[in-house]
């Protein structure tokens, strides 16, 4: 039998069926010059800086930057512009499509009450400028974003993991990383205390307290193929005369003997 | 650190061995007044803390991850586990960023608008209710929070006969709200609402006046309007500090553009006017319900959006009716697909801004979603916040940011 291929760079989990002429609709990205404040804020950052692309979308701004821009286009925005606070910070991964991430800033400013997004692709082993100086926000969401990506950022003042354990390996909101944890993670207690060569003393049984091991006779029975205690797993499955299967689970039911307690419903 | 051998004692909490004269403490995780799972790793000069450095994620379960591999209402329970003192706020906030997603958000009937906004105020005032009642057990007035723990039990009554539920309420969908308000549930609503403000007035009777409660909290913990910026805190860590800013005014949702309330802010920005403006508020939500319930009246009996592309269809709809019938099944079997695209969605939750950012790929799964929780920044900002302070003072800076390490580490 040969198994299904599942493509290794994104293992989540992914829908059963689609319609083959299924096209799935999009928001619609708006033209920057609908919102006037939005207008205005576009043309200054177009003067000073090149930028990618620009629109609206459900009302907020998305502003596609150079990468090695970051910094300067953020510190624009919060000193010229008057987006003075910074959100959320945090990345989606694309490389099982194009190889990239997107790192989104996300601004809002008091005064204007508007929000914009910041956004810029990079590639997987490129780091980006860390955006601290601006926004001491950026402190932890860069650590955040750098434990769960993996995504590197120069100059930061703590450069750690902030939510795993500091020797964790791999970087969980990558696709490529499965929801149930790889082998690592599986182990990763046992490795920690008592190094990786105890692997094979402590075992899987002992490691998943719900692990069933499915030729050990001796402790679980199989259903549909009940082996006597003991013998060897695929040896022939015992007669249990006691099993009835024929014996109905649901009770018919009999309108005449019950009562309707409630008229009204 | 140090080495343990048999001959010289290893002390867990405390490292000795430092060339100067400061001492390295670790305060939690396991610490009753650490609010949960909060871990500070302290350096002392004396009582002084010279430098801090918070510690998170011993209750990082992956929230995100597990959003990327669930349908849109398979993940609605988990945000319950947030923000666990208010789950309500948590549950709206994502069924309104995935309403705004699929541009469903002015669909949802008005019954609904009532029922939610009238939930999220309870929720406002039972979060304020439990945020008062740890601070002050951890300043160390004792029968402050028994007093208000006994408040908090009769709003989370309300929430049991509501949902059923007294934590994990789950009590908002995508599109509505899934049931009506039970018969008299609004009369004991009222009944609620009339005896908490002589409650109020009782905290504020125990607590305003109370020389150790202003000892310990005037000038504690003082938050410059341009550090709470820097730091982009939110919600009361915002207003404490002086700077007037709440998304229900700003960028209303719901019913909040209709109803009449105010937005408290105080210039003090210490851990005493952050104390204040959390009594206030809990009296503006009073008034919010209170101009709430005679619009419930008004309404018609409409629970959930009428779209049938995203939501299933009302249960008397799926029992008659075949396309009712088959198109509940493949929304539950397969789950909504939104349109590509993107939102940023802020909701004002009792702890400061909570945003959804959804990424749709126009999958039944969300490509990415992630959430900004306010606690997440509140208590980054301890690393800044607590240099200088005392030892004592930590537990009182902790308590009045009101975290909860629920939405913190996710």
């Amino acid at each position: 039998m040969m198994r299904p291929y599942v493509p290794k760079d994104n293992v989540q989990k992914r829908s059963y069926y689609t319609d083959r002429f299924w096209v799935a609709p999009k928001i619609e990205e708006e033209d920057v010059s609908k919102d006037e404040v939005f207008a205005k804020d576009v043309e200054a950052l177009k003067s000073r800086f090149e930028i990618e692309k620009a629109f609206l979308q459900r009302g907020q701004l998305i502003v596609y930057i150079d990468p090695s821009l970051n910094l300067e286009v953020l510190r624009f925005f919060k000193e010229e512009l008057q987006y003075d606070m910074l959100m959320e910070l945090s990345a989606v991964d694309y490389l099982s499509r194009s190889g990239e991430f997107e790192v989104f800033y996300q601004l809002l400013s008091l005064s204007k009450r508007k929000r914009a997004r910041i956004k810029c692709l990079i590639k997987e082993d490129q780091a980006i400028e860390s955006v601290n100086p601006v926004f001491r926000s950026a402190d932890w969401s860069e650590r955040e974003m750098f434990d769960m990506f993996g995504i590197k950022v120069n100059n930061h003042p703590y450069f750690k993991r902030i939510l795993m354990p500091e020797d964790w390996v791999g970087y969980p909101l990558r696709k490529s990383y499965p929801l149930h944890g790889d082998e690592a993670a599986q182990w990763y207690e046992i490795d920690k205390i008592f190094g990786k060569e105890y692997r094979e003393v402590v075992g899987p049984e002992i490691r998943d307290a719900a692990w069933v091991d499915p030729k050990d006779t001796e402790n679980f029975a199989r259903y549909g193929h009940e082996v006597p205690k003991g013998a060897p797993y695929d040896s022939e499955p015992m007669e249990i005369e006691s099993f009835n299967e024929d014996a109905p689970l649901v009770e018919t039911f009999d309108l005449k003997k019950s009562k309707i307690v409630d008229r009204d419903r | 650190m140090q080495q343990t051998n048999r001959l010289e004692p290893f002390f867990e909490n405390l490292v000795f061995d430092r060339d100067d004269n400061t001492m390295v403490v670790n305060f939690g995780p396991q610490h009753p007044s650490a609010h949960g799972q909060l871990r500070l790793i302290l350096e002392l000069d004396g009582e002084q803390v010279v430098k801090a450095v918070p510690d998170i994620g011993y209750l990082h379960r992956g929230m995100e991850k597990m959003a990327e591999n669930m349908i849109y209402n398979e993940f609605l329970p988990t945000t319950d586990r947030m923000d666990y003192i208010a789950a309500t706020s948590n549950n709206y906030a994502f069924a309104f960023a995935v309403e705004r997603l699929l541009g469903i958000e002015n669909e949802v009937p008005r019954r609904a608008k009532v029922i939610r906004t009238i939930l999220l105020e309870l929720n406002r005032i039972i979060s304020h209710l439990f945020w008062l009642a740890t601070h002050a057990l951890d300043v160390g007035a004792m029968s402050v929070f028994l007093y208000c723990f006994r408040e908090r039990e009769y709003a989370m009554d309300l929430m049991e006969d509501y949902c059923g539920a007294r934590l994990t309420h789950s009590a908002v969908r995508i599109g509505g709200v899934p049931l009506d308000l039970p018969e008299g549930w609004l009369e004991k609503l009222s009944v609620f609402l009339n005896n908490l403000p002589a409650q109020i007035e009782l905290y504020e009777g125990l607590l305003d006046e109370n020389r150790i409660w202003r000892m310990r909290l005037e000038n504690v913990g003082v938050i410059p309007p341009e550090m709470a910026k820097s730091w982009g805190c939110s919600g009361i860590m915002l207003r404490g500090s002086g700077i007037e800013w709440d998304i229900r005014k700003e960028e209303p949702y719901e019913l909040y553009d209709e109803l009449d309330f105010d937005i408290p802010v105080s210039d003090r920005c210490d851990s005493y006017g952050r104390y204040k403006l959390y009594m206030e508020e809990m009296r503006q939500s009073i008034k919010i319900i209170r101009q709430l319930i005679p619009m419930y009246k008004e309404t018609d009996p409409q629970l959930m959006a009428h779209v049938p592309q995203y939501i299933s269809a009302s249960k008397e709809d799926i029992m008659t009716q075949n396309y009712s019938l088959m198109q509940h099944f493949v929304l539950v079997t397969q789950g909504m697909r939104p349109p590509v695209g993107e939102v940023y969605v802020p909701t004002e939750s009792p702890k400061g801004e909570l945003g959804f950012y959804i990424r749709s790929e126009g999958e039944p799964y969300p490509y990415r979603l992630k959430i900004r929780a306010p606690s997440f920044w509140h208590t980054g900002i301890l690393q800044d916040l607590l240099p200088g302070h005392y030892l004592a003072d930590v537990v009182t800076i902790i308590g009045s940011t009101n975290i909860v390490f629920g939405e913190i580490d996710r």
